[in-house]
Parts: C-alpha cells; sequence; structure tokens
C-alpha cells in the first residue's frame, strides 16, 4: 500500500507517468479477490478448523458437569416408629457414591407437626448444610434451634433463620416410606416461607427475584410439588 | 596459534594484521632453517581440552546469537536510588520457582483420589524420606509467594512504578496476582483433611454467591451439583497443569516488559533537569 503511494507520489513529483504494472499472476477481469488474498483467507480458515478441533472438545469436556443430573437416589433411614413429632433424630446417609465418607451428609428427621401446621403423616428431613457457606450445623436440643459454629448462623426448630448470615432457612430432603422405612432423597431448598425450590448452593438467596439472579442449575432436581 | 590447525576454518580466529602466515609484509618463514617445532600429540589434546568447553559453547553462540541477548538481559541499565525493595519481584519469582520444583516432586507420592489422597499426604510425611520437609517448603513456601506478590505489588504501587509505559505490566501482575490466589485455593484441598476439605466447601460456595453466573462456577469447581468422585482430581489438575502453564508464560512477557521498558527510579530521587532548564526554573 504505502509503496503504491510512495511509487505514485515519487512519479508525479518527477513528472514522469506511472509505468503500467505487470497484472499479478491469475489475474482477470472483475475478480473480487486476489490469488494470494485467498489462500490467505484459505489457510486462516484451516488452522482455525484445527484450533477448534482441540479447543472445543476440550472445553465441553471441562464444562458438561454443568450439564448433567446424576442418577435419583434414595436411601432408608430406619423404621417409620424412630420418629417422633416434637425433635429431630440425626441420621447420616450418602450423597455422592463411591467416594468414601466426603460423600456422606447428615440429615435431622422428624414426623410432620400439625402444631406447626404442616401436612400431617409426612416426614421432615432437614439439611445440616448451613444456609451461609456450608458448615455442618447442629441440633440443639435444649435451644430447639439449629446453630452453626462457623460463623453464628440460628435456625429456629422448622430451619428458618432466626440470627446470623444466613440468607434463606436450611436444605431439605425429600422424603417417602416405603415396606414400613422412611426413605430420603434428593436435596432441595425452600424460600422464606418453606415452599420448596430446586437446590440451590449456601450464600445464594431464595423466592422473588433471587430465582432470577440465582438461577436453577440443571444438575438439580425439581423439588416435590406441594 | 598452533592450535589454529586442528579447529575447523569457519571458526578459526582470524590473524591479526601482520600476524600469521599469510600476513602482508611479513617474510615467509624459511622451513628449512627454521623448522617449526611440532608439539606432542599429547599436548596438543591436553591443550584442545582446556578450550573445548570455550569451543562448544561458541558453536551454540555462533548459531543462537544467545550471548548478545544474555548480555542485554543481564547488564542493562537501572537508574540511581535501585534499593532492596526492586527484589521483591525476583523473590517472587525464586518462590514459584521453589513451589513448581517441590511440587513435581510431591506429584511423585501424591495420589488424588478421594479415598486415597488423605493416606498419601501420611505416607510423604511420616514415611518417605524429606518428605515432610519437601511438604512443609510447599506448603509454607505457598504463604511466601502470596506475601511476597503483595509486597511486589505494594512497592510497584507506592512507587508509582505502574504509570505510563509500564500500565501492561500492572495489568499482567494482577493477572498473576490472581492465578497465584487461585493456586492456594486448589492447592488446599490436596491434603484432604477436615480443615482443608471444609475450607473448600466454603470457598467454592463464596464463588457461587455471584449473581447469575455464580451457581455454574461452582458446578463447574466441584464437576456437579455436590462435592464428588471427581472435584477432587479437577482441582489438581487445575492447580498442577493448568495455572502453572499459565503462571510461567506470563511471567515471561512480565519479564520481557520489565527488561524492554527498564525499571522506574524511586520517587524520592528528583529528576535531574539539564543545567539551562535547571537554571531557568529557579
Amino acid at each position: 500500500m504505502s509503496d503504491d503511494a510512495d511509487k505514485q507520489s515519487r512519479a508525479e513529483a518527477s513528472g514522469r507517468p506511472e509505468r503500467a504494472k505487470p497484472e499479478p499472476p491469475g489475474y482477470f477481469e472483475g475478480e473480487s479477490m486476489t490469488r494470494r488474498r485467498a489462500l490467505e483467507v484459505a489457510v486462516q480458515g484451516v488452522g482455525g478448523l484445527a484450533g477448534a478441533a482441540i479447543v472445543l472438545p476440550a472445553v465441553g469436556f471441562a464444562v458438561a458437569p454443568i450439564f448433567h443430573r446424576g442418577k435419583e437416589r434414595w436411601e432408608a433411614i430406619g423404621p417409620v416408629g424412630d420418629f417422633v413429632e416434637d425433635t429431630y433424630r440425626q441420621v447420616v446417609f450418602t450423597e455422592t457414591e463411591s467416594i468414601g465418607d466426603a460423600g456422606k451428609t447428615t440429615a435431622y428427621v422428624r414426623r410432620s407437626s400439625k402444631q406447626l401446621g404442616e401436612e400431617p403423616g409426612k416426614f421432615v428431613a432437614v439439611s445440616n448444610r448451613c444456609a451461609h457457606l456450608g458448615c455442618p450445623v447442629r441440633f440443639v436440643e435444649a435451644a430447639g434451634n439449629f446453630i452453626c459454629p462457623c460463623h453464628g448462623g440460628v435456625y429456629d426448630f422448622q430451619g428458618k433463620r432466626i440470627g446470623g448470615p444466613p440468607v434463606r432457612p436450611l436444605d431439605q430432603f425429600q422424603t417417602r416410606v416405603r415396606k414400613g422405612q422412611v426413605e430420603v432423597g434428593p436435596r432441595y431448598s425452600v424460600t422464606s416461607q418453606l415452599e420448596p425450590v430446586r437446590a440451590r448452593d449456601p450464600g445464594e438467596f431464595t423466592g422473588g427475584i433471587w430465582e432470577y439472579l440465582y438461577p436453577p442449575r440443571p444438575s438439580t432436581f425439581p423439588p416435590p410439588s406441594s | 596459534m598452533k592450535l589454529d590447525s586442528l579447529i575447523p576454518a569457519p571458526l578459526r580466529k582470524p590473524a591479526k594484521p601482520g600476524e600469521g602466515n599469510g600476513a602482508k609484509g611479513a617474510a615467509p618463514a624459511d622451513l628449512k632453517t627454521a623448522p617449526p617445532e611440532r608439539p606432542s600429540d599429547a599436548k596438543r589434546i591436553a591443550e584442545r581440552a582446556v578450550e573445548a568447553p570455550v569451543d562448544v559453547l561458541a558453536w551454540v553462540d555462533q548459531r543462537t546469537a544467545a550471548s548478545g541477548f544474555l548480555t542485554g538481559l543481564l547488564y542493562r541499565k537501572v537508574p540511581k536510588g535501585t534499593n532492596w525493595f526492586y527484589t521483591l519481584g525476583s523473590a517472587t519469582l525464586f518462590a514459584f520457582i521453589a513451589q513448581a520444583v517441590t511440587g513435581v516432586f510431591l506429584a511423585m507420592y501424591y495420589t488424588p483420589s478421594t479415598t486415597q489422597a488423605y493416606a498419601s499426604i501420611a505416607h510423604i510425611n511420616n514415611d518417605v524420606f524429606l518428605g515432610q520437609f519437601v511438604h512443609g517448603m510447599h506448603k509454607w513456601g505457598s504463604s511466601l509467594m502470596v506475601i511476597l506478590i503483595f509486597l511486589h505489588m505494594g512497592r510497584t504501587f507506592f512507587f508509582g512504578a505502574y504509570k505510563y509505559p509500564r500500565e501492561l505490566n500492572w495489568v499482567i501482575g494482577v493477572v498473576l496476582l490472581i492465578l497465584t490466589m487461585t493456586m492456594a485455593f486448589t492447592g488446599y484441598l490436596l491434603p484432604f483433611d477436615q480443615r482443608s476439605f471444609w475450607a473448600t466447601v466454603v470457598g467454592v460456595n463464596i464463588n457461587g454467591t455471584a449473581p447469575v453466573l455464580g451457581p455454574y462456577l461452582s458446578d463447574f469447581l466441584r464437576a456437579g451439583p455436590e462435592f464428588g468422585a471427581t472435584t477432587l482430581s479437577r482441582f489438581y489438575a487445575i492447580h498442577m497443569l493448568l495455572i502453572p502453564v499459565l503462571i510461567a508464560a506470563l511471567i515471561t512477557i512480565h519479564l520481557y516488559l520489565v527488561v524492554k521498558l527498564g525499571t522506574t527510579a524511586p520517587p524520592w530521587l528528583k529528576a535531574k533537569l539539564p543545567e539551562p532548564l535547571e537554571k531557568e526554573r529557579v
């Protein structure tokens, strides 16, 4: 480009007419792209394809778990008679298989209570995972509260937040009765009014506009209908 | 030089004017009356051996021109007032190299499996010769690197060394800081004891509190909705493969820019104006 301009200006300065440039090889009247340019585009295109062939599968491989939902898992935790209305029983069960103790989690389980306005004949399984940042909470019998050791989160008997930094009530697990045994299933989160929503990670608000700011993830199970 | 006959012609040092056989103006030596003394083979080999390292270096240098590059790199000029604070960047680099070296050797004994990781770390600490020492260097070295990188950043900030034309180097430095923090975060899980497990749970959940994309970031880090079978190996791969390569590449660019742009004088040294301007100012 600059060469052409230089030549032209030099030619003008010296008052000589510019010499006609020879046509490049393969030139024809009305061509839209020179042969050199076409080859450039082709080489860059092939290079881009080769790069994409390596990068895209690798990235897909790394992000695939975001879109994968595992198998629904139910585990029996004891006969129906083991659980009462007015206090919790602590049970430990496997949430993630084949990773040993790291895959286990704790739930506090009781019968649903008429006094609290819950549907009778059901079982309530409250997760011990704090809704603040995921530390394990403990049910303190004397106070009737769940208390988190990390940052002082406090929840009432139903798992609603009554103090500290947590942003929502404690998560729950789906429950059902099979052959006289209470079984716990997938985790779900609840709003401040204890309405079930898809499971959220600790620290994420639920209900209202938060359902859009912290969207439900494809890797979680739909909440129980109620 | 008598050795000249042994050295291949292209590498031979050219004779100085007035010396050597073909020198102009010198009468050719009379080989009959003064035959040149012929050195013994042993002597020739010994002389050759002494020169060998230099020859090898010269051979490499002739093909790479590395000496010019290294001279520019190592003998560059630094401003007056350069002091110990200017060594913090090199100290951070040294900490990174120490982490890389000890990390490579720890990887020889470590098993990134949820059921075996804890036992393999216990094995390193209790059974392997110097294992506790190497593990300790890596563990404490990580804190050292984080401290040093912050001191280096503070030096750059308070000396105004981030200003034109070094803004890009500041930006690269900030990326390096983030990568270093990511290294510290992913490495913390690897011993897989109670402390590292729960710290990682909390850390991943903090990442997840970013609106909209946060929940997906958590799923990406954990490889699923809960801490799962591949979470540990994922952290391990990020910790020992992905980020070290990125850090090494960015450090190279960071250093290139340091050499290219030079360092700044400390702010308490005022630039000396040329004499006429200095008078004008008064």
